[in-house]
């Protein structure tokens, strides 16, 4: 993974653009020790790794503007952070950038349940959205798998998603508005608490776009009521085309479960020595989903069943109670720490059309065997975001090299079936040269285009999302 | 050239003479009328001055400046997969035939965008590109979002002749900007919308419309109170001094919400269910009750809780509630301050204008968004071609 070199220029004004800083900032809110930038190297995507020059810790919005100005003014690199859990390296710095993170910003602002929104600090965690608005009834729907850790700041830069988008949507159909500060220190409003915009939706563009627009320090996000229930079924099937015609089924018959997620074999295993749910051991595995009443459960779930008894299943497992509906979860959710188990993996993400779910299983499989790498498939079947898992050892010599490979071939099968190279987890450093197999020059100039907009000296995270060459010529400006 | 569908599309050629019921074409006598995206680039590249990009125009805000460009030779749909809940078609494809097909799937269009030809007196023949260009957006956005939230890829024509997408067709992308939300609703500003590809939806086994008589006051507070259960409501609206709430799904489920709501909501409900429903919901969408009635049109988005506030400043405008209060369709007389109204809780756009009325349709915006929104369209259109496209 090529990174720019880092600014001799800029690294060797070191001291006087923290000194800058702290001019600017309270005390504590500037960490230049290396024994504590340390901390800031890397974020999820741990394979890759660079100190930052200097973090900055800023609470308010105004402390984002005024490091942000001076970054600009001295043409110094910022690279914001969130919670540090991207999968992509959104995060990760370099030796000459300054990280800006937004962790000490986690306020709640507003909570309004007449007109559904509740506004924060991006800072805060995900799931603490919901736990402030839950007593009431509600929650925030967009769940990624980290959201225990995650910040409102990086869900937003990423779009994220989560196992209940199928219902529910991602980010972008949850955000309602945010303060923005552009790399110039400018305070932008976008939104608000109301539907929409009436202008140009500038929200919708900076709503994942990694960071590089600008730095979200308020998000006005929608809250729903929740809903009075929800259970799950575990269904069985001999291969992996007979349980990707079902999911199409159910989708067809206008059944809307929450969640439809999918397991293949190698996962199945690996889940089951790990967890001991108690999953059949089958080709292809589905949980599925369903909210409402006890009733309208039970109504959903009697369509369903109805639909994939037409399938001929191995199984079809139903959750009389609550430890049954949790055990049914249970492999699905140990399964990152079950691949992990066995061994280092890498998680994929790309997304495909649900109907090439067989071919583009079955050619995982064929190369997986060619790389000579084992690869476990989980993923988000209702709406055709994969996680492949490929298992690695980071210990022997060219073991991460040859998983790189053989990730990128599987997210070039992605985009051949009419899908993307990223569904949820953003480009970051891990995709960002690979942008090419999914988009023109012409494409991405017109993307890039964007960033000069808002940031037209591309001091803001920008060495990620565009292959380095493509963008050279706008970094070196 | 390759569509993303795999179609082929055609090749460029000599541009088709204007189609003769296309009111636009027949007010300038010239209109370019594209077959390809090669064409439509060949426009752009050749154009002297500003264009006016042109779908059926039914839903134009204003009127057009420029030499019009229409789109109805961008016509057909690429792909269809009612299994994966996906349609791509060319921006010119009419609307009427996207529903029709979707229809024979017993599918739909999840966002119903409005029909304004009546509110607006237009004739034509709406387009998919301009439903996305101008995201419209019915109803059902309460609970399933707006245009914008089901267009899942475009492609698009910029003001530099240079063919773009962005996008695709799969739920879940976020493979670089997401240019998708930036064209929706720009109304021709940023480029020509040549390709939609959209999330569509199954149309549900049942549907029920609550009905209860309130005023605008106690209405809004019902559309409130509704919209805060878990319910899961598909339309809440006030119009006409009565309240309407839809439930869709499964026959059980929506009998059970329908009947949940009744129980938690006081008031005295009555049930309307068939096409009683489908037609209420259809003139809420359409703006019906201001069809042919004298006066301007506004249309405010606003935080529903301040809707009926601002609405009670405007003194003898009449009101119609959508969105739970979110979406307000004003008519008024020509002098009323709507944006002054509004305040800080929203924005208006003068959607029918009156003679003599000389605010601008679309409403301010604060200086900063100003900036970058026309540092934008500079960078798209840097010819200022499209600068008659958000009127």
């Amino acid at each position: 993974m090529d990174m720019p070199h880092p600014s001799p220029a800029i690294l060797s004004r070191r001291d006087q653009i923290v000194a800058g800083l702290r001019a600017l900032l309270p005390g504590d809110a500037v960490i230049d020790d290396p024994a504590e930038t340390r901390a800031y190297e890397c974020d999820a995507l741990a394979a890759y790794r660079c100190a930052p020059l200097a973090v900055v810790l800023p609470r308010t919005t105004a402390e984002v503007a005024a490091t942000l100005r001076f970054c600009h003014d001295n043409r110094v690199q910022v690279v914001p952070r969130g919670a540090g859990t991207s999968l992509s390296g959104g995060s990760m710095p370099t030796a000459d950038s300054v990280v800006l993170g937004v962790a000490r910003m986690n306020a709640v602002l507003e909570t309004d349940y007449d007109n559904r929104f509740i506004r924060v600090q991006s800072g805060r965690t995900n799931l603490s959205v919901t736990g402030a608005v839950e007593a009431e009834g509600f929650f925030y729907a967009p769940d990624p798998s980290s959201q225990l850790a995650c910040a409102i700041a990086g869900n937003v830069a990423m779009n994220s998603g989560g196992a209940h988008c199928l219902k529910y949507g991602v980010t972008t159909n949850n955000l309602l508005g945010v303060t923005l500060v552009t790399m110039d220190g400018t305070v932008v409003e976008l939104g608000g608490p109301w539907a929409e915009t009436a202008g140009l939706d500038l929200l919708g563009v900076v709503c994942g776009s990694e960071g590089q627009l600008g730095v979200v320090t308020e998000a006005t996000l929608r809250i729903l009521p929740k809903p009075e229930g929800a259970r799950p079924v575990l269904v069985g099937f001999a291969s992996n085309e007979v349980a990707g015609a079902c999911v199409s089924d159910i989708i067809k018959a206008g059944i809307l479960p929450v969640a439809i997620e999918f397991m293949d074999r190698p996962c199945i295993r690996a889940c089951e020595a790990f967890a001991k749910a108690g999953y059949p051991d089958c080709e292809a595995l589905l949980i599925i989903e369903v909210e409402g009443s006890d009733a309208e459960i039970a109504e959903q779930l009697a369509r369903i069943k109805s639909i994939a008894l037409s399938h001929d299943p191995v199984e079809f497992r139903e959750a009389a109670d609550e430890d049954q509906a949790r055990r049914i979860w249970l492999g699905r959710k140990s399964a990152f720490g079950a691949m992990g188990q066995i061994n280092d993996y890498m998680c994929l993400d790309g997304t495909i059309p649900v109907s090439s779910l067989p071919y583009v299983l079955k050619r995982i499989g064929e190369l997986s065997r060619d790389f000579g790498l084992e690869v476990g498939n989980v993923f988000h079947a209702g709406d055709g975001n994969m996680h492949p898992l490929i298992l690695y050892n980071a210990n022997t010599p060219g073991q991460l090299e040859t998983c790189e490979a053989l990730g990128a071939e599987i997210l070039k099968l992605c985009v051949e079936v009419g899908g993307c190279l990223t569904g949820e987890h953003g480009v970051g450093i891990e995709k960002r040269d690979l942008m090419g197999v999914q988009y023109t020059p012409a494409d991405l100039e017109v993307q890039m285009r964007v960033k000069d907009v808002f940031d037209p000296r591309w001091l803001l995270n920008p060495a990620k999302v565009f292959p380095l060459d493509a963008s050279a010529g706008r970094r070196a400006g | 050239m390759q569509a993303p569908g795999g179609a082929q599309v055609e090749s460029a050629g000599g541009c088709l003479p204007p189609d003769p019921e296309d009111i636009y074409a027949k007010m300038k006598g010239a209109a370019m009328r594209p077959r390809s995206e090669a064409e439509v680039s060949e426009a752009i590249r050749a154009a002297a001055g500003p264009l006016a990009i042109v779908g059926g125009g039914t839903r134009r805000l204003g009127e057009v400046s420029g030499a019009v460009v229409e789109t109805g030779g961008l016509a057909g749909v690429r792909l269809y997969e009612p299994g994966a809940l996906t349609l791509v078609a060319g921006a010119g494809t009419p609307l009427a035939e996207v529903e029709a097909l979707l229809a024979g799937e017993r599918q739909r269009l999840a966002f119903e965008p409005p029909d304004l030809r009546g509110l607006l007196g237009r004739s034509g023949s709406s387009t998919l590109g301009g439903v996305a260009a101008a995201n419209a957006s019915g109803p059902r956005r309460v609970q399933v979002g707006a245009c914008r939230d089901a267009m899942l890829g475009l492609r698009f024509v910029d003001g530099r002749g240079d063919v773009v997408k962005n996008g695709g067709r799969v739920m879940k992308n976020v493979t670089g900007y997401d240019l998708v939300k930036l064209l929706a609703g720009s109304r021709g500003a940023l480029g020509v919308i040549t390709e939609v590809s959209l999330k569509v939806q199954a149309v549900p086994e049942a549907e029920a419309t609550l009905i209860c008589e309130a005023g605008e006051v106690a209405g809004l507070a019902l559309l409130h109170a509704a919209l805060k259960t878990p319910f899961d409501l598909s339309g809440a609206a006030w119009a006409g001094g009565r309240v309407f709430l839809r439930v869709e799904g499964l026959a059980g489920s929506v009998a059970y919400r329908a009947g949940a709501l009744r129980t938690a909501l006081a008031g005295d409900w009555r049930l309307a269910d068939g096409t009683e429903s489908t037609k209420i919901w259809r003139d809420v969408r359409n703006v019906a009750a201001f069809a042919g009635k004298p006066g301007a049109v506004w249309r405010l988005v606003v935080k529903p809780t301040a809707a009926a506030g601002i609405v009670a400043q405007l003194g003898a405008a009449q009101a119609i509630y959508d969105w739970g209060g979110g979406l307000v369709w004003l008519l008024t007389e020509a002098d009323a301050d709507v944006r002054g109204a509004v305040g800080g809780h929203g924005h208006a756009t003068l959607v029918r204008s009156l003679p003599g009325m000389a605010q601008p349709l679309l409403p301010p915006e604060a200086p900063a968004v100003a900036t970058l929104t026309a540092r934008l369209r500079a960078s798209f259109d840097p010819r200022g071609l499209f600068a008659g496209g958000t009127a």
